[in-house]
């Protein structure tokens, strides 16, 4: 088990790493942070983004008016593949009045997790939409928690209305090796979707 | 705990966000949400004081995405460099991403672009540009990417 922090040995400084990402996206509470911690080799870090206000609406924050500048952070965690490949998972802000941080996220990424929380579905319904019209791979991952009424993967399926290639699975955003599963679920996806010709 | 109930609440209830409050930022879900809210005072005008108040990198440089690899440059000598700078040539020394040295020096990463294309301009360090959007990962990578998750 990789400990924290954990750094690889200098060796090569040459060679630079090349870094791929995949979003870990979902309504605000829907396990995003606790993913990316369950499968990071290191504490989840979080940056923050300085945005002006003029680039985008602001309206139903009360004490907010008179700012020109806010931030948003954004939680991520990493997986060092091997000497020359750095995977980063980054969680989506939660909250809506941050979509415009969703762009640059999505450039780039190699695919995206959408976490569904069953009881409150509706929230992750922009996450699919957004991927979806972006032509992101993504895999939806129903986190299933403690005492909620669950609903089944198909009936999320059917609920979320997405394309029968896209997988659905459950998931435990707490468990590491669920959430490897939903990893290689999506990385196997965008690698099949990649080469259709391959695929079996 | 404090720290969960935030979590839970709804996001037109939460406190009015205090300018660049550091770790555990309101919008944060992470381990730290909500902690630190508005503790580092004083930090209203500080982070573009560190830019000399430019707010992005210089057109000419390559684009400094949040996951483009930066590594120090060798053989650099001494030289004369802001503090900040300076803790990011340390934290260099190791190929590290855009938004680790933003993360790990808390310093917002529109003010790290910033920093790091006036240290690329110099030469003081390099840079690997993530895989540009138009183009998708090599199946290599993307193999590679596969087995390292199965490693978990």
């Amino acid at each position: 088990m990789a400990s924290a922090d954990s750094e690889p040995a200098p060796g090569d400084t040459e060679a630079i790493p090349q870094a791929v990402k995949i979003i870990i996206a979902g309504g605000f509470g829907a396990g995003k942070t606790t993913m990316v911690a369950s499968v990071s080799e290191i504490t989840p870090l979080s940056t923050e983004e300085v945005m002006t206000e003029a680039s985008y609406g602001i309206d139903d924050l009360g004490g907010v008016e008179e700012k020109t500048t806010t931030t948003v952070a954004l939680d991520f965690g990493r997986i060092t593949v091997n000497s020359d490949v750095v995977l980063y998972l980054f969680g989506t802000p939660g909250q809506d009045r941050f979509w415009f941080m969703w762009d640059e996220l999505a450039e780039g990424a190699l695919g995206a997790v959408v976490l569904a929380d069953t009881r409150r579905l509706e929230t992750c319904f922009h996450a699919v939409d957004f991927f979806e019209r972006r032509e992101v791979p993504f895999v939806v991952a129903v986190n299933r928690f403690d005492g909620a009424d669950g609903y089944d993967a198909e009936e999320v399926r059917r609920a979320l209305d997405v394309d029968a290639a896209v997988p659905v699975i459950l998931a435990d955003a707490r468990d590491r090796a669920s959430c490897r599963d939903v990893l290689v679920a999506l990385v196997t996806h965008v690698i099949r979707g990649r080469s259709p010709a391959l695929s079996g | 705990m404090t720290t969960q109930e935030e979590r839970r609440e709804p996001p037109s209830r939460r406190p009015a966000m205090p300018w660049h409050p550091g770790r555990g930022h309101p919008s944060s879900e992470g381990p730290a949400a909500g902690l630190a809210a508005g503790t580092p005072e004083g930090s209203l005008v500080r982070p573009y004081t560190l830019t000399r108040g430019r707010v992005r990198p210089s057109a000419t440089g390559p684009r400094l995405d949040l996951i483009t690899i930066v590594v120090a440059a060798r053989d650099r000598g001494e030289r004369r460099l802001d503090p900040e700078c300076r803790a990011i040539l340390e934290l260099c020394r190791r190929p590290i991403s855009v938004a680790e040295v933003s993360a790990r020096l808390d310093i917002p990463l529109t003010v790290v672009r910033v920093l790091l294309g006036d240290l690329l301009a110099a030469g003081d360090i390099r840079t690997r540009a993530a895989t540009p959007a138009a183009r998708l990962p090599e199946k290599k990578v993307l193999q590679a990417v596969l087995d390292g998750i199965r490693r978990l």
